[in-house]
C-alpha cells in the first residue's frame, strides 16, 4: 500500500485547483468572500460562482475525511453528541467535524457559511441535515430549493416552472442579499458556457470505456474525475482545461491499448462491470485493490453521475439559463425514479459490454440503497447479466469489514469467470 | 489408471472432503469437526474419505453377488459399522493415553490414582457402549463426530460419580480431548477391515446367545439370514479386499472451497468460492435446482442458479451469524444438549415460543427467560428454529425469491425441525408445487461442487 502513485498532469492540476479553492475559503474571512454551504446533487455552482462566492459541499468534506482517516472521530463526536447510529454517517461525519473546531480536508479551518442553499434532489436527508446545520450556526440563510421528483419518469413543463419560480424568487434573491451584489445575467451566460463544454468533455470522458481495454475506471478513477464538477468548478475556465488535458490523456490511453491507472499499476482489463452505488471512502484503496487484484474494471457507475445526467443528453443552455439550472437539478440520478434507474443500468451494461452488475450497497444512504434489491432482479432477469451484492459504507470505518466484502467479491468474479468458461465451450467442461 | 478427483470444504465448523470419480460420481466423503488448523482438518477429512472411498469400490466389486443375494449389503454395511467402531476405539485409546499425561502433569501423587482408576472405568464403559450402538445401533449412520460422541459419554459417566471427583475429571478431559481429535490416526486399511470382520464373526456368532428378551435382534430377521450365510461371501470380499486395500489411490486434481480455502497449500485455479461451490454441487445432485439454499456453520447463503448450474445472483448474511449453525450450537450449549437432540426435541412442540433471531447471545437471554415464565423447553425450542427459518427466508427473498427447484443444503440441513420449517415456509410463501430437494449428502454439496470444479479444471488445461 505505499507503492507511489504515478501522477499524470490532469491529477496534478486537480490537486492544484482543490488546494486553491481551500485555500480560498480558509480566508474567506479575511477577503469577505461570502461563503455558500451547498450539496452536490442538484448543485447550483454557476449561480454561486456567478455571485462570486465559495461553494462549500458537506458530503465531499465527509468523504473526504473518509479517506483521511478522520470520519471515525468525528461519527464518534456526532454520536456524543446526541445522533442514533442509524443517521447517514456523511451527516454525522459532517456534524462532527464542525464540533471538532471545521478543520477541512486540507487542514485548514473553513469558514462558517453565509448562506445555507439547500438544493433538495431525491434526498429527505438534506433537509434534516441543514436543519441540524441551522442550529450550529444561529441566524445563517437559507435558501431552499425544492426539486420535484421524476415519480413520473419525465420532467413536465410545469415541473421547469415550478424550479425557475423558485431560483429566481427564492434562491437569487438570497444570494443578492447575502452576496450584496444583483445577479449579472451576461456573466452567468459566460459561466453557463463553459459547463457546456466541460459537459460535452465528461460525455466523451466516459464514453471512452466502451474501448476494449477500457482506458480508465470509470467508479473508483471516475469519483476523481467528476470531482471538479461537484466541488464548485463546474462554469470555470479551470475546469475546462482539466478536462480537456484529462481527455487528451484518455485518448492517448485508448490509441495505445492501455488499461487504467490505478494506485497499484497499469490494470490488465479481465472483466468489465457496471457498479451501482457510491463506493466506501474509508478504505477506499483496499476496496479498489480487491477489484484490480481479479482484473475487474468498472466500466460505467451510477454514482459518478450524481453530480448531472450529462450522458442522456441534458446540457446547460444559455438562451434558456435558469430553465437548463431547473433541468439539471431535477436530472440527477438521485432524483430519478426505479424504471429509470433499471433502464439506465440496463442501457450502461448493453452499451458498454459489461460481464456483470455489482452492486455496493450503502447502510447508511437510504436514498441510494432503497430499490437497489429490486433493480438487481429486473436487470438478472430481463438482461440475464450476473449481478452480485456487497454491503458497506460511505465514511463509518465500523461497517467495513475486509473480509466480507473480499469473500463476496472473489465468489462473485469466480462466478464471472466460471461463465464465461462454460459458456464459451459447453461441451468441453459439462 | 482411475481417475480421481478431490473437493475440500473448509468450513467454520466441519471441514469435508468429497472424492468423485471421472463420472462426477461420490466415491468417498469424509468429515471432521476438528478444532486444529485447516490444514491438519483437510488431512484427516481427506484421509476418511480414501477409507470411505475404498468400502465404495469393494462395494462395487461386490454388485453382482450382492444382487443374487441382497442379505450381503448388510453383510458390509456391518462390515463398514464395526470398521468406523474400531477407528472411534484407535482414538479413543489416544485419548486414554492423553489423559494420564494431563493426570501426571497436572495432579498431586494423593490423588493421582484415584482420578487414574477412574478414568479407567469411565473409558473402558465408554468402550463397551459405544461397540454395541456402533454394531447393533445406528451410530454410524448419525455422522456424529469423536468429540460429540465421547464428550456426551464422559460427562455422563464423571456425573454419576462422588462430587469430588467431577472438578478433577472434567479439567483432564478439557485438556486432553483437543491434541487427540486433531491427532492423524493412520492404520493399515486392509488390517482394520480385517479385524472389523473378526469383530462381526464374534457378533455373529453369539447372536444365539443374546437373551429371549433381547427384541431387536429376535426380529431382526436379516441378520438371523445373515449369521448363516455370511460366511459365503468372506472370500470373494477378501479378495477385492486384498485388491482395493491395494490400490493406490491417485488424486488427480483437487478444489479447495469454504472459509478456510485461502490457507490451503493448494495452487491459486484450485481454489474456488463456496459460494460457486455448493450450487455446482446441488446442481449436480438435482439438476432442475434453481435456488439453493445453504445454512452453514457461520453463514446462510441464498444462491440462484441457471439451468448450466452456474451462479447468476447470491444473497449472504452478513455482520451476524444468528440463524446459522452456530446459532444452534450455542443454543445446544445453553440447554446442555447435544445438537442432534435439538430438531428432535424442537419437534415434540405443540406451539411455538416467538424468539428473536436476530442475536445469538440476545437469543440465549430469551430462552433462559423464556424458561423462566414457565414455557417449555420444546416450544422454545421450535420457535427458536423457526426464527433461523424465517431469517433465512428473508435472505432467500433479497436474492430474488424462490424458483423451481428448490435445494436445501449444508450441515443443518440435517436438523429435521429446521428442514420441517423451511418446507413449510417455502411452500407457503413459494407456492406448494415447488419441488423441494434434500439430499442426505447434504453437508458434502460444497466439496462435491469443488471435486466437481477439480475434474473440470483438468479437463479445461
Amino acid at each position: 500500500m505505499s507503492k507511489e502513485v504515478e501522477k499524470e498532469k490532469s491529477m496534478v492540476l486537480q490537486k492544484e485547483m482543490v488546494a486553491r479553492l481551500f485555500d480560498e475559503l480558509s480566508a474567506a474571512n479575511e477577503t469577505g468572500k461570502k461563503v455558500v454551504y451547498t450539496f452536490v446533487p442538484g448543485n447550483l455552482s454557476e449561480l454561486i460562482l456567478a455571485f462570486d462566492m465559495l461553494p462549500v459541499y458537506p458530503e465531499i468534506n465527509a468523504l473526504q475525511s473518509g479517506m483521511r482517516k478522520l470520519s471515525g472521530n468525528y461519527i464518534r463526536e456526532a454520536e456524543k453528541f446526541g445522533h442514533s447510529e442509524d443517521v447517514c454517517t456523511y451527516v454525522k461525519c459532517d456534524i462532527g467535524m464542525m464540533l471538532s473546531g471545521n478543520i477541512g480536508p486540507t487542514g485548514k479551518k473553513l469558514p462558517d457559511p453565509d448562506l445555507l442553499l439547500l438544493s433538495y434532489t431525491g434526498c429527505f436527508t438534506f433537509m434534516k441535515w441543514f436543519e441540524n446545520l441551522e442550529k450550529l450556526y444561529p441566524g445563517v440563510p437559507i435558501a431552499m430549493l425544492h426539486t420535484p421528483y421524476q415519480e413520473s419518469g419525465k420532467i413536465t413543463p410545469d415541473m421547469t416552472e415550478y424550479m425557475v419560480k423558485q431560483i429566481k424568487e427564492e434562491v437569487i434573491p438570497k444570494m443578492e442579499l447575502v452576496s450584496g451584489k444583483k445577479l449579472d445575467e451576461e456573466k452567468l451566460n459566460a459561466i453557463i458556457q463553459n459547463s457546456i463544454e466541460i459537459e460535452d468533455l465528461i460525455v466523451k470522458i466516459f464514453d471512452t470505456t466502451k474501448n476494449v481495454p477500457s482506458p480508465i475506471d470509470a467508479y473508483f478513477a471516475g469519483v476523481y474525475y467528476i470531482g471538479p464538477i461537484n466541488i464548485g468548478f463546474r462554469g470555470t475556465k479551470d475546469a475546462v482545461d482539466y478536462y480537456t488535458e484529462l481527455l487528451k490523456e484518455i485518448e492517448y490511453r485508448v490509441e495505445n491499448k492501455l488499461g487504467p491507472v490505478t494506485p497499484e499499476g497499469v490494470m490488465e482489463e479481465r472483466f468489465r462491470l457496471v457498479v451501482e452505488g457510491p463506493p466506501n471512502w474509508t478504505n477506499f484503496r483496499e476496496f479498489w485493490k480487491l477489484f484490480y487484484d481479479h482484473g475487474a474494471v468498472v466500466v460505467a457507475s451510477t454514482y459518478t453521475k450524481v453530480g448531472g445526467m450529462h450522458d442522456l443528453g441534458f446540457r446547460h443552455d444559455v438562451k434558456r439559463p435558469f430553465e437548463s439550472l431547473a433541468e439539471y437539478c431535477m436530472n440527477c440520478y438521485t432524483n430519478l425514479n426505479l424504471t429509470q434507474r433499471i433502464s439506465l443500468l440496463s442501457k450502461y451494461i448493453k452499451d458498454y459490454n459489461a460481464d456483470g452488475l455489482l452492486v455496493n450497497s450503502i447502510k447508511s444512504c437510504n436514498s441510494f440503497s432503497a430499490g437497489q434489491l429490486i433493480m438487481m432482479r429486473k436487470i438478472e432477469e430481463d438482461l440475464e447479466t450476473p449481478v452480485g451484492f456487497i454491503e458497506s459504507d460511505l465514511v463509518d470505518p465500523r461497517y467495513f469489514s475486509f473480509s466480507n466484502i473480499k469473500n463476496r467479491l472473489d465468489s462473485f468474479f469466480q462466478m464471472l469467470d466460471q461463465r464465461r468458461v462454460i459458456l464459451k465451450d459447453k461441451t468441453a467442461v459439462i | 489408471m482411475n481417475k480421481y478427483y478431490l473437493g475440500v470444504d473448509l468450513g467454520s465448523t466441519t471441514s469435508k472432503a468429497v472424492i468423485i470419480n471421472d463420472r462426477d460420481e461420490i466415491i468417498g466423503r469424509g468429515i471432521t469437526n476438528t478444532r486444529a488448523n485447516y490444514r491438519v482438518a483437510v488431512d484427516i477429512a481427506r484421509l476418511e474419505s480414501i477409507y470411505n472411498a475404498r468400502f465404495f469400490l469393494i462395494k462395487k466389486l461386490l454388485n453382482e453377488e450382492i444382487k443374487i443375494n441382497p442379505i450381503y449389503q448388510r453383510y458390509l454395511d456391518d462390515i463398514e459399522k464395526a470398521f468406523q467402531y474400531l477407528q472411534f476405539k484407535k482414538r479413543l485409546s489416544s485419548l486414554l493415553s492423553q489423559l494420564k499425561l494431563t493426570v501426571e502433569s497436572r495432579f498431586s501423587d494423593f490423588i493421582r490414582d484415584k482420578i487414574y482408576t477412574n478414568i479407567e472405568n469411565i473409558i473402558e464403559k465408554i468402550d463397551t457402549l459405544i461397540k454395541d450402538e456402533y454394531l447393533s445401533g445406528n451410530l454410524g449412520s448419525k455422522n456424529q463426530f469423536f468429540r460429540d460422541i465421547v464428550n456426551e459419554k464422559y460427562h455422563d459417566e464423571v456425573t454419576a460419580l462422588d462430587i469430588d471427583m467431577f472438578e478433577p475429571l472434567m479439567l483432564a478431559f478439557d485438556k486432553s480431548i483437543t491434541p487427540v481429535e486433531n491427532e492423524m490416526v493412520e492404520f493399515d486399511f486392509r488390517e482394520l477391515v480385517y479385524d472389523a470382520m473378526s469383530i462381526l464373526e464374534d457378533k455373529y456368532n453369539g447372536l444365539a446367545n443374546r437373551t429371549y428378551n433381547d427384541v431387536s435382534v429376535h426380529f431382526d430377521a436379516e441378520l438371523n439370514l445373515l449369521k448363516g450365510s455370511y460366511g459365503k461371501i468372506t472370500d470373494t470380499f477378501k479378495e477385492h479386499l486384498d485388491r482395493v486395500a491395494g490400490q493406490d489411490f491417485h488424486i488427480s486434481n483437487m478444489v479447495g472451497t469454504g472459509y478456510g480455502r485461502a490457507l490451503l497449500p493448494f495452487p491459486e485455479e484450485c481454489i474456488k468460492s463456496e459460494i460457486l461451490c455448493h450450487a455446482f454441487g446441488a446442481h449436480a445432485i438435482f439438476p432442475g435446482t434453481r435456488t439453493v439454499l445453504d445454512i452453514g456453520g457461520q453463514d446462510t447463503k441464498a444462491i440462484q442458479v441457471d439451468s448450466h448450474g452456474l451462479v447468476t445472483s447470491f444473497y449472504m448474511n452478513d455482520r451476524c451469524a444468528a440463524g446459522c449453525g452456530r446459532y444452534l450450537g450455542y443454543i445446544a450449549d445453553e440447554l446442555n444438549i447435544s445438537l442432534n437432540e435439538l430438531g428432535s426435541t424442537a419437534l415434540s412442540a405443540t406451539k411455538e415460543t416467538n424468539i428473536c433471531s436476530t442475536c445469538t447471545v440476545f437469543a440465549g437471554a430469551e430462552l433462559r427467560e423464556q424458561l423462566n415464565v414457565g414455557e417449555k423447553r420444546e416450544d422454545i425450542l421450535a420457535g427458536l428454529h423457526k426464527a433461523i427459518v424465517m431469517r433465512a427466508m428473508s435472505l432467500i427473498a433479497r436474492s430474488g425469491g424462490v424458483r423451481n427447484e428448490f435445494t436445501f443444503t449444508g450441515g443443518v440441513a440435517r436438523n429435521k425441525a429446521v428442514l420441517k420449517y423451511v418446507t413449510e415456509l417455502v411452500k407457503k410463501n413459494y407456492g406448494d408445487d415447488l419441488k423441494i430437494n434434500i439430499h442426505t449428502d447434504s453437508i458434502f454439496m460444497g466439496a462435491l461442487g469443488g471435486a466437481m470444479f477439480a475434474r473440470r479444471n483438468v479437463n479445461i488445461n
